[in-house]
């Protein structure tokens, strides 16, 4: 198990200083240096104020240090938490603009993706048990996970937002509301929360039914499945064990989606002018403000690593094949 | 050999996440019938269970009816994706099928102009996918030892990686000016699981008895990959590029949308960017941005459920379901 | 007489046609008896065994009938076959090593299992303990889980699980195939002290090793392309068969301990027909040496001798 943990820890610090070294290599070796411009078009509107962007943008990226300083100074000041300072918002540091869309985006991701992973689990394995359901379930699985998460934000925007006009259409919360604690605001935040909570529910929920389905098939042709039968065990049982089973490489497959999750509620919230990273990482394409759009980005993959090693703490809580050490489970 | 039989298919399974779509998993003990049966029977069987196959024939009928539609209906106009012909924001009518934008262009001139865009990216995107998993899985699975080590530690980092947040970056600051460029980053990143399957499948194919004749009688490793694995997986491999066609045809999409997406090409993301951007939704020109979504949901979609139908077709042990 | 076997057809469904892989088989095992069931891979032996505790979803019963203890046994249906499952047939499958579910307690999946099947767990308990100690595994197991014990361990395992109702009927699938061979001795000793302690009455050991079922069994049966060949005592079919085929077979064994190939007789030239549309008569004629005009006809598997039956005209 301890073998398990050190080679995930491993990949998933690789993982991190490539991204990070990606990161610092694209800007610096881009032609044109479009940083530098983005700082010269900034100075010319701002002109007092650029000095410490200046010398963030020598530190790391400059020509008066020679390459293996820039990227040292890089690490340097990322692993202080300076990620440069946003010129869209200036002069708020990047880390600060960040970390105020974070919770937006968590609080959709979260409840998305354990509520659909749970729905979708269990209306898969009821599929593969009746004819009807499966019918039914596995075309509507199949239209979800192959629907644009854009798109089912737009329906749902026009339909229950606009036309309906049953849920707001853009924003975090309300405009006239100023964010506090009471009630007031926090009924606002819900009603602007649900319709992009619910189209990433929706697309996600899709695969994870179509996913289980598929697996619990397979798990009843397995070796144990044939076994127990020919010792006529009742269906039940042979179906709670292949559910039990099947949910295993789900949850490989929970791991293996977090990208696209991640990517789905970006364009999501987008789409909702939702308060998160999406719309930071939009606002930031359109202001050509690369800091931002580099911080977000390795708050994403920092977010994403951190998702993964949740996901393998659990995997070893119900793999016992991990836990004792035999196999590496799911790689 | 029986160790590895089920460890591969569980290493093929979570492969299935990777795409929302559960891969199939090989069934690996059809590896000697199928060895031992001729390639042309073979072939002959799918062929034939495909044709009877409603999920293979439904989707493929969706699949080819866009593909038509794209290829053939701009062939029919004089005028650009994005010229200002029309009255603008006008419904669908006879002259403009799916209305017009609120700048008069021509929806539907740019819906099939999408679904161009749309085919180009899934069959270049996941073509490239496809290839760079499969040699990586081949080479790791067939070699193994060291080059296994270090390609799958390189298919594990670029698995981790959030592939659209490096997407973004990347086309920020490169800038993408077409279709085949787009589809070549969007490769680039999404053949991890591709390569994790298929070397498991290698690894249990290897010790085959036909791969070892074939080694005895002096093959090569690249030859002994391309005739002796690659065929016995071949349906297996078909129904991954499928899947990865999906995949891109998403990706692209996601990436258009953000306006990341090739300068000057119309595609179906760009559409509904468009669409936003300009309030079609408050607007409710619902012809603007409802097109788009649904010929993607369709194409992706019609895929997904012939490869169902396909999985059927190539593992009999369910087509009794 | 424990199992009456009375012209069995069991047929594959295919795209093609009806693989008639099981083309009438009529034997008796009887009480006591461990029968050892050989032929090539396609000759019928897995079709057979198979057809007396689970056909599988392709596999359809034609005709004929099978009684255990004087009761019909239900092969054809699936359901009403349940009830015999496990406590009059059982089954140990050749695929022993993946057989237990891998994320349970091997304790706690037996006890689900029996829990299901209305008897009570506690109440065995310790004769699974007892028998655990026979066959040489620690009463720790039962709190370990399947990958954390050996594959003779495991072969073990299954086998003290399948026998733990005292079957009538124990098949016996290629159980030593996968195993070493000083494993292989083992298991096989295992069945016969199985047998002798009456914790199954008859059984039915299906192998493609003559010589390892020779040590074991009472009787050996042969079949060839759907058909049953010869059925006799071990010794006699070992020392003096009758029927060509098991003539051939026997003789292509080097020597005792050593198996012959899997899929192809090195000695006998040609292979087994198809079974799709097999040639009416006798099917091993194209490749028998002793074949003649009457070989067209279909032998029937009579008694030659006491308790020797053969299907071939030049033994009679």
């Amino acid at each position: 198990m301890r073998r398990y943990f050190a080679r995930k820890v491993a990949i998933y610090l690789l993982t991190f200083f490539v991204a990070v070294t990606l990161n610092w290599l694209i800007p610096r070796f881009m032609p044109g240096d479009p940083v530098l411009r983005m700082l010269t078009r900034t100075s010319v509107s701002n002109p007092d104020a650029i000095a410490p962007m200046r010398e963030y943008y020598n530190n790391v990226f400059g020509l008066d240090v020679p390459l293996w300083r820039q990227y040292l100074n890089y690490w340097a000041e990322l692993l202080q938490g300076n990620m440069g300072i946003s010129v869209w918002l200036f002069p708020a540091p990047v880390t600060e603009v960040i970390l105020d869309a974070v919770p937006y985006t968590l609080a959709l991701l979260i409840p998305s993706i354990l509520l659909s992973w749970y729905a979708g689990n269990k209306v898969g394995a009821l599929a593969a048990r009746r004819k009807w359901l499966d019918n039914t379930v596995l075309p509507l699985g199949y239209a979800l996970t192959a629907t644009p998460y854009m798109w089912i934000a737009i329906v749902l925007a026009w339909s229950l937002a606009i036309i309906a006009g049953v849920f707001p259409v853009a924003g975090g919360y309300s405009f006239d509301l100023q964010p506090s604690w009471s009630l007031v605001f926090f009924n606002s935040l819900i009603q602007h929360w649900f319709l992009p909570f619910l189209s990433l529910f929706l697309v996600a929920f899709g695969g994870w039914a179509i996913g289980m389905r598929n697996m619990i098939i397979y798990e009843l042709e397995a070796d144990y499945a044939n076994y127990l039968e020919a010792l006529g065990a009742p269906r039940r049982l042979i179906r709670r064990y292949a559910f039990r089973n099947a949910l295993l490489p789900q949850l490989t497959g929970l791991a293996l989606q977090l990208g696209v999750l991640v990517a789905g509620a970006l364009v999501t919230e987008i789409v909702f002018g939702y308060p998160g990273l999406g719309r930071l990482i939009l606002m930031a394409i359109q202001n050509q403000d690369f800091f931002l759009l580099q911080g977000a980005f390795l708050f994403i993959v920092i977010g994403v690593l951190i998702a993964n090693f949740v996901i393998d703490i659990v995997y070893v809580l119900v793999d016992p094949r991990t836990r004792t050490g035999m196999t590496g489970g799911a790689a | 050999m029986s160790d590895l039989a089920p460890a591969a298919r569980e290493e093929a399974a979570p492969a299935a996440g990777g795409e929302a779509v559960s891969a199939p998993a090989v069934p690996v003990a059809a590896g000697p019938v199928a060895a031992a049966q001729p390639g042309a029977r073979r072939t002959r069987d799918a062929l034939h269970f495909a044709l009877r196959n409603k999920k293979v024939v439904g989707g493929g009928i969706v699949v080819l009816a866009f593909l038509a539609l794209g290829l053939i209906a701009p062939l029919f106009y004089d005028y650009g994706h994005s010229e200002y012909v029309g009255p603008q924001s006008s419904g669908p009518s006879g002259e403009y099928w799916f209305g017009t934008t609120t700048f008069g262009q021509d929806v539907f001139l740019q819906f099939v102009h999408g679904i161009r865009s749309t085919f180009l990216v899934g069959l270049l995107g996941g073509g490239l996918a496809a290839l760079i998993g499969m040699t990586i899985g081949f080479v790791a699975g067939y070699v193994g030892g060291l080059v296994d080590e270090a390609l799958n530690m390189l298919t594990n980092i670029v698995l981790v990686l959030p592939a659209l947040a490096v997407l973004i970056i990347l086309h920020t600051y490169i800038g993408i000016t077409s279709v085949p460029s787009q589809a070549l980053f969007i490769g680039i990143f999404s053949w991890p699981w591709v390569a994790r399957a298929v070397r498991a499948q290698t690894f249990s194919l290897r010790t085959r008895d036909f791969v070892d004749l074939a080694r005895l009688s002096g093959m090569g490793s690249g030859a002994i990959i391309r005739r002796e694995i690659a065929p016995n997986m071949s349906s297996y491999l078909f129904m991954t590029f499928i899947l990865l066609f999906g995949g891109s045809v998403l990706f692209a999409a996601t990436l258009d949308f953000i306006g990341l997406g090739p300068t000057g090409v119309m595609s179906l993301g760009l559409m509904m960017n468009n669409a936003v951007h300009w309030s079609a939704l408050q607007l409710g020109l619902w012809w603007w941005f409802l097109p788009p979504g649904l010929g993607i949901t369709a194409i992706v979609g019609a895929l997904y459920i012939m490869n169902v139908g396909l999985d059927e077709v190539f593992n009999p042990k369910l087509r009794e379901m | 007489m424990s199992l009456r076997v009375d012209n069995l057809k069991v047929y594959y469904r295919t795209l093609r046609g009806d693989v008639k892989a099981l083309d009438g088989a009529t034997f008796t095992v009887a009480d006591g008896e461990i029968m050892g069931l050989a032929g090539e891979s396609g000759s019928g032996k897995s079709t057979l065994s198979k057809s007396l505790i689970r056909l599988d979803t392709r596999m359809r019963l034609v005709e004929g009938g099978v009684e255990l203890d004087g009761k019909p046994l239900p092969i054809g249906d699936q359901d009403a076959m349940n009830a015999f499952r496990f406590k009059e047939v059982s089954l140990i499958p050749q695929y022993a090593m993946s057989a237990l579910n891998p994320t349970r307690k091997i304790g706690k999946m037996i006890s689900e299992l029996l829990g299901a099947r209305g008897v009570k767990y506690s109440e065995i308990k310790p004769e699974l303990e007892r028998r655990l100690d026979l066959v040489g595994l620690k009463r720790e197991v039962l709190n370990n889980y399947p990958i954390e014990l050996s594959g003779g361990m495991k072969q073990r395992m299954v086998l003290v699980l399948s026998t733990l109702l005292n079957p009538s009927l124990l098949i016996a699938d290629e159980v030593t195939s996968a195993l070493d061979v000083s494993t292989q001795r083992a298991v096989a000793e295992t069945l016969v002290e199985f047998r002798d302690r009456e914790f199954v009455k008859s059984m039915i050991v299906v192998t493609h090793d003559i010589s390892l079922v020779y040590q074991i069994a009472d009787t050996i049966m042969v079949m060839y392309a759907g058909k049953l060949a010869e059925k006799a005592p071990a010794d006699v079919v070992v020392n003096a068969p009758r029927h060509p085929y098991t003539q051939l077979l026997i003789s292509s064994l080097p020597e005792v301990g050593v198996r012959y190939a899997d899929r192809k007789l090195a000695g006998i030239p040609g292979s087994p027909p198809g079974l799709l549309n097999p040639p009416a008569g006798c099917r091993f004629r194209d490749r028998c040496p002793l074949a003649f005009a009457r070989c067209v006809e279909e032998p029937p598997f009579v008694e030659v001798d006491k308790n020797h039956h053969v299907a071939c005209w030049k033994a009679q």
